[in-house]
């Protein structure tokens, strides 16, 4: 464990942001080549929507991988702002590809499709996150209150993955993997602060 | 290529191309991936292949698909064809009307609807080892709807046999209506008195409906009905309206006269 903190020590966080654009560079030049299948757009919203999930899993991976021992939190504002990056994205490829700017549709559908209602909470509640993802605004707020805004992440976690299992037909896997993976994760937050904060019986 | 005689019926679209047509399916019995159908088909056996043939007919029994198939006349249809999942394209099918078979079997007075019904062969078709439906997938339709010209039984596209991932070697196509009514590999029609349980009604009845037809007006649930996107349009294409009965409403709105269908979906 040591030595994968010293390697993590030296992995400078610019490089987890170049690493974290590639999948996006890579989809831009599919879908230019291609590389999509017949339904490009729809691949390119899934493959966003899923990258953004990813990295909001990755994200939550953190704090119970410190627990283990393995201290990467230099990597997660990086990897925080990736996965508002994914998701906003994931927006803007809905409304311009997908749903090619017909505003009233849009504005039908954010009232009245759960799906599209729980993904637009999950990408507001990443807004205030992605605007304090920076020292000055944890100066200001000071550490404690924005400890408790960025508790948004499970809200956003939570939305994202629910948005994926309403959307589909049937119960395929996949989003109920991503599903169960993030209440596991914030499961396991829970359970530590419980056992945490009880009462000690000496 | 397949002899076939050009049709009234055709729309003057452009069809989509045959790499798009076939390899962007939703044939649930090999996956429930739009690609899954295309690499997952190919060993499914459709010679021989027979169709059961059964219920309130004056000849009921098994047909052999050539005897199903004979002095049937063939045409391309090119259709527009819509999903529920608001995607559309333009498929130019080779079938034959489905009343010229139900005539030739002879339907008695009594039947009122006809049930179809896939084959269940699981060592063939990967998707049947999991519960994600339940098989055999079932369709069906009012005798009157399964007698209109519009239906047919489809057995070739783009003057080739039927792909398998399209639903070879035999399937229905019912262009005013939702996709998922156009039951791929056919190997039972039924008729029957009373209306049958089709799949997607059984698993979600608030979201899919027995009839299905294409209307913008009612909308799916969880999506808007109003508008597609034409696959193969292009990455800015946007979307396009849908149309009433998916642009069928001449030959098919007196089928509904009087009914509501926001009630009847």
């Amino acid at each position: 464990m040591d030595r994968l903190n010293q390697i993590a020590r030296r992995v400078p966080v610019n490089a987890v942001y170049l690493a974290g654009v590639l999948p996006f560079l890579w989809i831009v030049w599919l879908a230019f080549s291609g590389g999509l299948g017949v339904d490009p757009v729809k691949a390119i919203e899934l493959r966003l929507g899923e990258l953004g999930l990813q990295f909001l899993v990755a994200g939550l991976f953190i704090t119970p991988l410190r627990w283990a021992g393995l201290n990467l939190m230099r990597f997660r504002r990086a990897i925080g702002l990736l996965a508002f990056f994914y998701v906003g994205m994931h927006l803007l490829t809905w409304v311009i590809l997908d749903m090619g700017l017909r505003w009233e549709e849009m504005a039908a559908d954010l009232v009245k499709r759960w799906y599209i209602i729980i993904g637009m909470i999950g990408f507001l509640a990443m807004v205030p996150l992605a605007i304090t993802s920076n020292n000055a605004a944890i100066r200001r707020l000071g550490a404690a209150a924005w400890q408790r805004l960025h508790r948004l992440t499970y809200v956003a976690a939570l939305a994202g993955a629910i948005h994926y299992v309403v959307l589909v037909k049937a119960w395929p896997v996949e989003p109920l993997i991503y599903l169960g993976v993030i209440c596991l994760l914030i499961g396991a937050r829970l359970w530590r602060n419980r056992r945490h904060s009880a009462p000690q019986v000496v | 290529r397949i002899d076939a005689a050009p049709s009234v019926f055709s729309t003057d679209e452009t069809p989509n191309t045959f790499e798009e047509i076939t390899t962007y399916n939703n044939f649930y019995e090999f996956g429930t991936g739009k690609e899954d159908p295309a690499r997952n088909a190919g060993a499914l056996t459709t010679d021989p292949w027979s169709i059961v043939i059964d219920g309130l007919v004056d000849r009921p029994g098994t047909y052999d698909l050539a005897d199903v198939m004979k002095d049937q006349p063939l045409e391309e249809r090119i259709y527009r064809f819509r999903c529920v999942e608001a995607w559309s394209m333009v498929i130019p099918w080779i079938g034959f009307e489905l009343a010229g078979l139900l005539n030739r079997v002879g339907v008695q007075p009594s039947a009122k609807y006809v049930a179809f019904e896939t084959l269940v062969r699981p060592e063939e078709m990967p998707g049947q080892r999991q519960p994600i439906l339940e098989w055999p997938y079932r369709e069906g339709l009012r005798l009157d709807e399964a007698m209109n010209p519009l239906t047919i039984l489809a057995t070739g596209l783009y003057g080739e046999e039927m792909p398998k991932q399209n639903g070879a070697p035999i399937r229905l196509v019912v262009p005013w209506k939702y996709g998922f009514k156009s039951i791929k590999s056919v190997v039972r029609i039924s008729l029957v008195a009373d209306q049958p349980q089709t799949t997607w009604n059984m698993l979600q009845p608030s979201e899919y409906g027995f009839f299905s037809n294409v209307n913008p007006q009612v909308d799916h649930p969880r999506w808007s009905q109003a508008s597609e996107r034409r696959i193969g349009a292009g990455l800015f294409a946007g979307r396009q309206d849908t149309l009433m009965f998916n642009g069928y409403e001449e030959q098919v709105a007196s089928l509904y006269a009087g009914m509501d269908l926001v009630a009847n979906y």
